[in-house]
């Protein structure tokens, strides 16, 4: 009989977990809402999410062996980026902004840093930063997207048709009715509008809306999360706390009359929240391991998600709220590590 | 409190059970080998020291090394016949180790002294802890720990609870199992005699539920004999028989970091260590063998087997009938804290409570990729630690940080490991940490 065995530490099994099978769940929860956008925006976002998905995994694999590195693209990784990154293009930019962009994504955003696992911040989110910053004409047109069955052509009274994002058009409508006495004319049409947007919740869940390929449907990227987290790829914590921030500071903060007016409901399902609560901020690398580390990033997420919305510059603000998260990642880990069992509470 | 929290620990994983190969097979009882290897280190502690040497004859229960110290153990030949070699040997936990070789004469004849006692009841607690000493008796749930010392508490520790441990929570293992069912009386009078050493007030056995007709069993025995046990039945959850996530979910009280159980009065003995200890007072006997589950789908025949300490896996395999396929692991004890064995060879010690023998395909290991920090393994840890944090300050020799993060804590489970998707070895990062961390501390002392 042969005496050799194999000798290693304990323990000598392992769940069959690996990257590559949670990289594949995370883009299989994205394609019902990749073919809803499809569906909605037409054949062309398609041809976008291709040419995102190919010029991410295309950009890993010359870096990888640009720098004599193993080539890593089979882990998944790279295509989701691509495709995540594919999510936050209007269905009319040309082909050649998802390819700048996902070339920006895992070129300056992950490999730079050392690769997976390495980034500080979500990639995609970054190249979506990047484009914004450089391209914003391309990234914020909606007007030759309307998506079929939308409720657009309806709230257009105000000058909403070169970025009729629902977010957008609540913005400029919320604007008005602030300071009625500097648009006297258009009051009441903004107040039609706001009413008009407050009773159409219902296409923002289903994805009648104008947006980003990602974000128009709130039901098909819930779909996608709740596998994710029935098969624990990612957890409640994160995503409820990010949601539950914005929706108790926009019930409070995000009417137009006073305090404690807001529409949760409108202010959950508008924008790239789902997406972003679910499927950027829950991001691995770049979000806390610690239980009370991912709350307070939720939080965090969603404070400044509404700020940005309400106050800031910008009609929506899920993506810059997680990329400057993503930067307090090491401190909050740092400043939450749990208690050891019979340890006790850290003063 | 009390009866109302949940009957578990924070933490832990579900790996598969694999228990169906031998948990419906009785207890048979393996041939005496023709040669056995005692190593006089089978217990946490100093090493027992030899009082034989080559040519000495020698009986079943015969004392052929006397304890080193207070925290070690006499060891006892486990078959008759003749000393043949004290010499280093190999050890099932590595490293060379003094040990007695006895060839047999395959007579199998029993020290005399060896033989029911019926006045044991009457025996003080000093006697019969030093009973159970001579007797050679250690935790036979893996640990090892000596018995004895367990059950000298000091006088400032008042121990009021004893914990019966009968999780059996690692995969394959169903030698606990088995003993619950076939000799429940053994372990209840052990028991007793635990509890009455101990002048416990509490008795409390926990036992996983994938074990309910075990759980009857001792349930329908302690009712009958109206003794004033209580049996948990506890969720089925890896490491549910670790010593502090048992008393955490069975008296729901939490060991302080770094303390023993007795710091929160409880004592936690295993349910085969109760037979041995029911059999050292009652009879007198020595521990000379013990149950071992042999199985894994590269033997042949999987068994639950009583076997004589120094038994070698080469002959347990052949009894066993043989090889089933290829071999390329064996593994003492459970999957996820037993250790690799290197050879054939090896003899079965106290602490042997399984035998696993893994074809190559399940003996390979994943190749490792790089940490995407999903934090699963903090999830799981039920000690609350950051093994991924772990794992990185021992790899950049940052030992200081590691201690920082209580890797001293460790109880080297291996929940991190087995869930980790990038198939990080952490356990084995962490093991090496905290060797590193000891000899930092004691060179600073």
């Amino acid at each position: 009989m042969d005496d050799q065995f194999y000798v290693s530490s304990s323990p000598h099994i392992s769940d069959r977990e690996s990257v590559t099978k949670i990289m594949t769940a995370v883009a299989l929860s994205l394609l019902p809402a990749s073919l809803g956008a499809i569906y909605f925006f037409g054949l062309r976002t398609l041809w976008i999410m291709l040419v995102s998905i190919a010029a991410a995994v295309l950009t890993e694999a010359v870096v990888q062996k640009a720098m004599k590195k193993p080539i890593t693209i089979s882990d998944g990784s790279a295509l989701v980026t691509g495709l995540l990154l594919a999510f936050n293009m209007s269905a009319q930019v040309p082909l050649w902004i998802p390819a700048v962009g996902a070339v920006f994504a895992i070129a300056v955003g992950k490999q730079v840093f050392g690769g997976l696992g390495f980034n500080p911040m979500n990639p995609a989110l970054l190249g979506r930063a990047f484009l914004l910053a450089s391209w914003p004409s391309h990234m914020l047109s909606f007007d030759r997207c309307i998506p079929r069955g939308s409720l657009y052509q309806s709230v257009s009274g105000i000058d909403v048709m070169t970025s009729a994002t629902p977010l957008n058009v609540f913005k400029q409508a919320r604007e008005i009715l602030a300071h009625p006495e500097l648009y006297p004319d258009s009051f009441a049409q903004a107040d039609k509008t706001i009413h008009k947007l407050y009773d159409s919740i219902d296409s923002l869940f289903i994805g009648r809306i104008g947006g980003c390929l990602g974000e128009t449907s709130a039901l098909l990227l819930l779909i996608g999360a709740a596998f994710l987290l029935y098969k624990r790829y990612i957890g409640w914590k994160i995503p409820f706390s990010y949601i539950g921030t914005v929706a108790l500071l926009s019930w409070i903060f995000g009417g137009t009359d006073g305090l404690f007016s807001g529409n949760v409901l409108f202010h959950i399902f508008s924008g790239g929240l789902i997406l972003g609560a679910f499927y950027m901020a829950t991001d691995m690398v770049t979000s806390p391991v610690t239980y009370r580390g991912r709350i307070l990033f939720g939080v965090g997420c969603g404070a400044i998600t509404v700020l940005i919305r309400l106050v800031g510059g910008y009609p929506e603000g899920v993506s810059y709220s997680i990329l400057l998260m993503n930067l307090l990642v090491p401190l909050l880990d740092r400043y939450t590590r749990p208690t050891v069992f019979g340890g006790a509470k850290k003063s | 409190m009390g009866f109302l929290h949940k009957k578990t620990f924070n933490g832990g994983v579900h790996p598969p059970e694999q228990k169906g190969a031998t948990a419906k097979k009785a207890i048979e009882t393996l041939p005496i080998p023709p040669e056995v290897v005692i190593p006089l280190q089978q217990h946490i502690g100093a090493p027992a020291k030899p009082l034989v040497e080559p040519g000495t004859a020698v009986q079943v229960g015969d004392l052929i090394a006397e304890a080193g110290g207070f925290v070690s153990l006499p060891v006892h030949a486990s078959i008759s016949g003749t000393v043949s070699a004290v010499e280093e040997r190999p050890h099932p936990l590595g490293g060379q180790v003094l040990s007695v070789v006895i060839q047999g004469d395959g007579q199998d004849q029993w020290n005399p002294s060896i033989g029911y006692d019926a006045n044991y009841l009457d025996l003080t607690v000093k006697e019969t802890v030093e009973r159970i000493q001579q007797a050679g008796v250690a935790g036979m749930g893996g640990a090892t720990f000596p018995t004895h010392v367990k059950l000298s508490p000091p006088a400032d520790k008042p121990i009021d609870t004893l914990i019966i441990n009968g999780a059996e929570c690692e995969p394959y293992l169903t030698s606990d199992h088995r003993l619950l069912l076939e000799e429940p009386q053994k372990i209840l009078l052990g028991i007793q005699i635990l509890a009455k050493v101990l002048s416990a007030k509490k008795v409390a056995i926990g036992i996983e539920d994938n074990k309910a007709d075990a759980i009857k069993v001792m349930r329908g025995l302690i009712s009958k004999l109206k003794l004033p046990f209580s049996v948990h039945a506890l969720p089925v959850k890896y490491p549910q028989g670790a010593e502090k996530q048992l008393i955490k979910a069975v008296v729901n009280r939490t060991v302080p970091a770094g303390s023993l159980p007795m710091t929160v009065g409880c004592v936690v003995q295993n349910v085969a260590t109760a037979a041995a200890i029911h059999d050292a007072v009652a009879f007198r006997r020595p521990v000379v063998q013990r149950v071992v589950t042999v199985s894994g789908n590269a033997v042949q025949t999987a068994k639950n087997c009583v076997v004589r300490l120094g038994t070698s896996y080469r002959f347990i395999l052949q009894e066993c009938g043989g090889v089933n396929g290829s071999l390329g692991k064996v593994i003492m004890g459970g999957p996820m804290m037993g250790f690799a064995q290197s050879s054939l060879d090896l003899p079965v010690i106290k602490g042997t409570s399984g035998l696993l023998f893994l074809d190559a395909r399940q003996a390979r290991r994943n190749q490792e990729t790089v940490c995407i920090s999903c934090a699963r393994c903090i999830d799981v840890c039920p000690m609350r630690l950051m093994p991924k944090m772990l794992g990185a300050w021992v790899r950049h020799k940052r030992i200081d940080e590691a201690i920082d993060y209580h890797i001293l804590d460790c109880m080297e489970c291996g929940s991190c490991a087995f869930v980790c998707p990038a198939h990080i070895d952490l356990l084995h990062l962490i093991r090496y940490g905290k060797s590193e961390a000891i000899k930092k501390r004691k060179k600073a002392s």
